[in-house]
């Protein structure tokens, strides 16, 4: 299986502080993966440097079936190529109706001029109601998302990431702040957006990694550090010294 | 689906061209040139440049109200609308009184005799006879109407350009706004900048080929222009904000980096809004100053920007009537306040002149609409015409009943 996206020994440094050392990593393009490791493993700076926030000192970070690298492109063209990203805290905007959200993340031209001249359609208006549907904001499709409670804010972003049809989904700690009931809609969410595309998922919340069912890279010190199935993981005396060690 | 024009679906729009008409036409109506004179020709004049800024203004609110970009130098945009019209202005009136003059010779004058003669008129003041190559196109009106928008637009550009792809942000993009403003300024009160140093441009208010009507006339014209002017681009700046393309801007507005993580070129947006804001002021400084007659590098210092922006907060940012409403409540008081006209007030043991107050009582006034009604004057109507919205109240009597 080719690998959708490939980050070959990358590092990255900020202010002499090994954030990521040659770190090496590979998702294939129908793949549900976690990453997990303690605070200041470099979770968060994996993330940042695959979605353009951040640029690496060194190494290699390639997309799709034609290599292309991603590290000479912006963080919007990097979502423009098909990686979306699940912030922790949610950020939706707040001042625009659920719909207009919806609107603003369905896949389409993005340039100021193609935007200028969008109009909606039949097909983008059932787009926006059938999002809204499926992550239960149908009634509050009119009202402004700043009036949503924390956990719609959540699904409304995740309806947003839905709308852009990534093909690779970057979630941070998914779980967090949710209750129990929507823990297990999330996990089932996410296993089956698993079904058509890739999706990383990046938590330290042992109990909702061992739900995802799926392949673990356990990350320690900026590289990785054991990788496999979570028992497989669970059992490496390395990952077990890092957790338990402290 | 079928969708009705934009127009219908933001009544807001209707009221506002209704409110401009009925102005422009009842200011006609009690003007001295085609009514009852009522409204002096300077009272006119007032009124049309008040149009012009108006204008300024709304461009204003798409940079700030909607991109969030507060520009402190938008009004060198207006002024350089201003000294691009009024190139042609004055040099084409000089030419007809320089020919007229040489005509009286027994041999004609050759074109190149002709044009040093009006260049000795124009810059005798500043020292010098030759013709600056910034008024090369100056004897054509059409050239200098397109300078009009192309130069403030090509500034825009570069400056926008270089600014936003750094990333340039918040209070640091304030600052080179009004440093690019000051450094404008400060270029032209040289002697050989070529726009004639702190004399400015002046006699603007003499229309070349115009020269059988009387001002009278010509401001009622000039104000109709104004009108038709701020008509055209609230409609267009409306356009603007209604759809997908208002969504992403007002987006940018509240969280920049969420909008690139969604694939939008948040650099392409600011370019686009910001150029296109710049080329509208000039059309307004294009307007106002052939109605104030005189335009020098006083005008672009940062302080006429500070004030667009006081008007606009004060009316209501984020609301295209908002500035609208800020700029001509606050200009047309702040000229009756500080004109003289408005009567002291007498306290015991001091007299307030609201000639030295009233900058005072603006000041006062913007703070307290910044912290008690940061919506602006747009803000009372917002809340006037939520009580009517019934789409806003369903969902909320069905999330009582869940």
């Amino acid at each position: 299986m080719s690998a959708l996206l490939e980050v070959d020994s990358v590092s990255v440094s900020f202010d002499g502080f090994k954030a990521i050392n040659n770190l090496s990593f590979n998702i294939g393009a129908v793949e549900l993966r976690a990453v997990i490791g303690p605070n200041g493993a470099g979770k968060t700076t994996f993330m940042d440097i695959v979605t353009g926030k951040t640029k690496p000192d060194a190494g290699r970070v390639l997309w799709g079936e034609d290599s292309r690298s991603l590290l000479k492109m912006n963080e919007a063209q990097i979502a423009r190529a098909g990686v979306g990203r699940k912030f922790q805290r949610p950020t939706v905007f707040e001042d625009q109706s659920v719909s207009a959200n919806l609107t603003m993340a369905l896949k389409a031209n993005r340039g100021p001029f193609g935007v200028l001249f969008w109009r909606p359609s039949a097909t983008s208006a059932a787009r926006v109601a059938e999002l809204a549907e499926e992550v239960g904001l149908s009634e509050q499709i009119d009202r402004k998302a700043g009036e949503l409670s924390h956990g719609q804010k959540q699904w409304l972003e995740i309806g947003m990431l839905l709308a852009q049809e990534p093909r690779l989904l970057l979630v941070d700690e998914p779980a967090a702040g949710m209750t129990l009931a929507e823990r297990e809609q999330t996990t089932t969410l996410l296993r089956r957006l698993a079904e058509t595309r890739a999706v990383v998922v990046v938590e330290h919340d042992m109990d909702f990694v061992r739900r995802l069912e799926c392949k673990v890279t356990v990350l320690h010190q900026g590289s990785v550090l054991a990788e496999g199935s979570l028992d497989h993981v669970t059992r490496n005396p390395d990952v077990i010294e890092v957790y338990l060690g402290r | 689906m079928t969708r009705q024009p934009f127009i219908l679906r933001n009544p807001s729009i209707l009221i506002v061209l209704a409110v401009l008409a009925a102005f422009t036409v009842a200011v006609t109506l009690m003007s001295a040139a085609y009514g009852n004179g009522a409204i002096p020709t300077s009272m006119v004049k007032v009124l049309g440049k008040t149009l012009c800024l108006a204008l300024a203004a709304v461009a204003m609110d798409l940079v700030w109200g909607y991109l969030g970009i507060l520009s402190l130098g938008q009004m060198a945009f207006f002024a350089l609308g201003g000294y691009m019209v009024g190139q042609w202005l004055m040099y084409a009136r000089t030419e007809t009184i320089v020919a007229a003059s040489l005509a009286q010779n027994p041999i004609p004058a050759t074109p190149l005799e002709l044009q040093e003669a009006v260049a000795n008129q124009i810059f005798g003041v500043v020292g010098s006879s030759d013709l600056p190559l910034v008024w090369t196109f100056a004897h054509s009106l059409t050239l200098q109407l397109i300078l009009v928008v192309a130069v403030p637009g090509i500034l825009a550009l570069v400056f926008g350009w270089l600014a936003f792809r750094s990333r340039v942000n918040g209070v640091y993009l304030s600052i080179l706004t009004q440093a690019m403003t000051l450094a404008l300024a400060l270029w032209l009160f040289q002697n050989d900048s070529g726009f004639r140093g702190n004399n400015g441009l002046s006699g603007l208010q003499n229309i070349p080929g115009l020269e059988g009507r009387d001002q009278a006339t010509l401001s009622v014209w000039f104000l109709w222009a104004s009108a038709a002017a701020l008509a055209v681009f609230y409609v267009l700046a409306a356009w603007l904000v209604s759809g997908k393309f208002g969504s992403v801007i007002r987006a940018i507005r509240d969280d920049e980096t969420r909008v690139r993580f969604l694939g939008y070129p948040v650099e392409g947006f600011k370019l686009v809004v910001f150029t296109l804001a710049a080329m509208i002021t000039a059309i307004a400084g294009a307007l106002y100053y052939p109605q104030a007659g005189i335009i020098n590098p006083a005008e672009l210092m940062p302080i006429a920007s500070i004030y667009l922006a006081v008007w606009v907060a004060i009316g209501g940012r984020g609301r295209l009537y908002g500035a609208i409403i800020g700029a001509v409540v606050v200009s047309l008081l702040s000229s009756w306040f500080t004109g003289g006209r408005a009567p002291d007030i007498r306290l015991p043991g001091y007299v307030v002149h609201w000639v030295d107050w009233w900058q005072v009582a603006l000041g006062l006034s913007f703070v307290l609409v910044t912290l008690f009604a940061p919506k602006g004057i747009a803000g009372i109507f917002d809340r006037l015409s939520g009580l009517r919205a019934p789409r806003r109240a369903a969902p909320r009597k069905q999330e009582v009943k869940a």
